[in-house]
């Protein structure tokens, strides 16, 4: 990985399933890498922190880069003099956007605050922390004790406000009118046309992180399946290979392949339940029907092959939880005929449909110089233009061995995020039956040795939605220090509040849809 | 539009029948058959549910949704789903309830008319499931609100859904 000469500091490789850098960096470095990072067209995955004042008096912010050589991750560590005082650093967000909400999110759980480099005032509004614990409480810190509870105090949040005349407000949610998850969303209207909107997330914020710390090694991977359950395959095979790259286990190949067959099961679900909204919600009845018949038959196969609907427990530590039945490959081979000529079908179903059309066409669009600022993940970049999946970029075993199409579109509307949804589909169902195919003879388990104390792992894995993210690091007994999560929606969520700007209000829902972001995921 | 009808043709009617109470029992109990009836007689119209997601990780909502697919087939039952708390019969919780969304599900459950049924989604919906209490989750659905049935699992299955929404209102109905 090429670094910039400033840098000298010592390069450690991070276990892990694509290629990661891990280096230090000082107050001014942390700054100055980060604007050559954007320089050179790197992306700001995830940032978290974590408190070291135990080991060396110190608190730690870290931040995972994705560049076209793999991920670097950079570490700063934080003078404090007074152990309890609020440690600072420099804010990332004037060069990347998207750390703003990850930033708020790091003060709420640990304390410690990024500071603007002109001075300016940072957004201190709590993102996490909607008054459901004190002020001075940070249930990240070692000190704290996770399991006790605090009343809820109310806590004033102040939306920015659009001045002018006819300017009015809509205020919606936290809870929605169908079955969706808890966020709000304020809107400034004139008359129907959407002028401003501001999402307000941490509604479903369970204290994962903290969680995670008392979680044996061996049980991670079920906290990870559910930090967000539509993603939960890509979630626990993260886990896993943080820790499986931590202790040098080798996942046997029947069991590498069983897991992208799951993987790529959860994207075949999430797309196809998302085209039969999309098109519920655009006023046809019909494509929820048909749609949501066929991700049952998904499920129901699912089951059967791999002894769940939801494959919340399917991925664990060392391989997967149960072998492909014998009559799997003849059922799975049998859905994946009848998956492709339904959707083929109902495909020109939804492009020859008028009415359809004309509400996907130039809704909701995401502009690509947008979509590339902000840093856009995922299946939201591709339908704006960026081509990005690290199946395809980073492609980590068994993708290593298949040859997987990047699929993009360039307008950036709910038609090209529909559009991507059909091609990915037919994508994955050539992945599957790759999979299925090379499917080698063995065991679909390893046992898995105890990890080294003080070590740093890392597992991203692209899920339906983009990729996902674990940082998995041992304490002095090898067990679970920390572990971050990252879910892509914390990058796709504030591109939502340009994608509706000039839009009318009824459309929102089917714009939110298009995009469908875990409100889960984010808050943790 | 001659696709759309040719495979409306094609695909044909794939409800299945309502789950047995007592699954020992093989034959559907002309009790369930009725329920679209009975729940006319007594509430005057149909089911009328309200979902709250108090904090989940979203998997229970996606077998939620299932109801409405064309195997289970909800509507068809006589059981709908409504966007206000002050039209619904029963309330669907799902997830611990996490400490930012206890006030709204309190609220939610405020603005409910008799006879507020409750009931719990999911392992954590049921005892807190892997979340528990903490100083971000108030644990188990129960904490917070009067709960009339748990349906455990993680996440149920839409059949366990459906069993639990029938033994809810089932002695609602036999009373009224
Ligand atoms: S019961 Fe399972 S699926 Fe349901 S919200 Fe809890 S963790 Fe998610």
């Amino acid at each position: 990985m090429k670094l910039p000469e400033f840098l000298e500091c010592q390069r450690l490789p991070v276990p892990t399933n694509l290629s990661a850098t891990r280096v230090c960096a000082d107050r001014e470095q942390w700054l100055q890498l980060a604007a050559w990072l954007r320089e050179s067209g790197a992306q700001l995955l995830t940032l978290w922190g974590a408190d070291d004042r135990d080991r060396d008096g110190r608190f730690r912010i870290c931040a995972a880069y994705l560049l076209t050589e793999g991920v670097l991750l950079v570490e700063h560590a934080m003078k404090t003099t007074e152990a309890t005082a609020s440690a600072l650093y420099p804010s990332l967000a004037a060069i990347f956007p998207v750390a703003k909400r990850m930033q708020r999110a790091i003060y709420d759980l640990l304390g410690i605050a990024a500071e603007e480099a002109d001075g300016s005032e940072a957004d201190r509004r709590g993102w996490l922390r909607h008054g459901g614990w004190p002020e001075t409480f940070f249930p990240l810190r070692r000190d704290a004790d996770g399991s006790q509870q605090h009343p809820n105090v109310s806590t004033p949040y102040p939306f920015v406000t659009v001045e002018g005349s006819g300017v009015h407000e809509i205020a919606v949610g936290p809870v929605h009118a169908g079955t969706i998850e808890p966020g709000h969303f304020r809107f400034s209207v004139v008359g129907e046309k959407m002028l401003r909107l501001e999402a307000r997330l941490g509604y479903t914020h369970k204290g994962v992180a903290k969680l995670f710390e008392k979680m044996p090694q061996s049980e991670g991977h079920r906290l990870a399946a559910r930090i967000s359950g539509d993603s939960a395959v890509a979630f626990s095979w993260a886990y896993c290979t943080a820790l499986e790259s931590l202790t040098a286990t080798i996942c046997p190949p029947r069991a590498t392949l069983l897991r992208a067959l799951a993987l790529e099961h959860e994207r075949l679900a999430n797309h196809l339940g998302d085209l039969g909204a999309l098109g519920n919600d655009a006023g046809f009845a019909f494509g929820l029907t048909h749609f949501s018949r066929l991700k049952e038959d998904l499920l129901r196969s699912n089951a059967i092959a791999f002894g769940a609907r939801y494959l919340l427990d399917y991925v664990v530590t060392g391989g997967v939880a149960v072998d492909l039945p014998a009559q799997g490959p003849a059922l799975l081979l049998n859905l994946y005929s009848e998956l492709e000529q339904s959707v083929a079908n109902l495909r020109s179903i939804y492009d020859e449909h008028a009415g359809l059309q004309d509400r996907f066409r130039g809704t909701g669009r995401l502009q690509h110089p947008i979509a590339e600022k902000l840093g856009a993940l995922g299946l939201v970049a591709r339908a704006s233009g960026i081509a990005c999946d690290l199946r395809v970029d980073h492609p980590w075993p068994p993708y290593d061995w298949v040859a997987t199409k990047c699929i993009t579109q360039s307008t950036g509307d709910v038609a090209a995020r529909v559009q991507v949804r059909f091609d990915e589909i037919d994508e994955s169902l050539h992945l599957c039956r790759a999979f299925l195919q090379h499917l080698p003879a063995g065991p679909f388990h390893a046992p898995v040795s105890a990890a080294a104390p003080y070590r740093l792992g890392l597992g991203v894995i692209e899920s339906w939605r983009g990729p996902v993210l674990i940082a998995l690091e041992t304490g002095p007994d090898g067990a679970i220090r920390r572990c971050h999560a990252h879910d892509p929606s914390w990058q796709n969520w504030p591109l939502i509040e340009f994608a509706v700007i000039g839009d009318i209000v009824p459309d929102f829902p089917l714009i939110n849809k298009s995009f469908n972001l875990s409100y889960s995921g984010q808050d943790g | 539009m001659w696709n759309t009808l040719s495979r409306m043709w094609r695909t044909g009617l794939l409800t299945e029948p309502l789950p047995v109470l007592q699954p020992s029992l093989d034959a559907p109990s002309p009790e369930l058959d009725n329920l679209q009836s009975q729940l006319l007689a007594v509430l005057g119209r149909a089911l009328c549910i309200r979902h709250v997601d108090a904090g989940s990780c979203n998997g229970c909502e996606l077998e939620i949704q299932a109801l409405h697919n064309p195997y289970y087939n909800l509507e068809g039952a006589g059981v709908q789903f409504v966007a206000s708390p002050r039209r619904a019969d029963l309330l669907l919780v799902t997830g611990p309830v996490s400490v930012n969304m206890e006030e709204a599900l309190r609220r939610t459950y405020d603005a409910m008319p008799a006879p507020k049924l409750v009931i719990a989604i999911g392992d954590c919906g049921a005892c807190g499931g892997i979340f528990g209490a903490s100083y971000a989750s108030r644990g188990s659905v129960a904490n917070i609100l009067p709960v009339n049935t748990t349906v455990t699992d993680c996440p149920p299955t839409p059949t366990a859904i459906l069993r639990g929404i029938l033994e809810t209102v089932r002695p609602t109905l036999a009373k009224g």
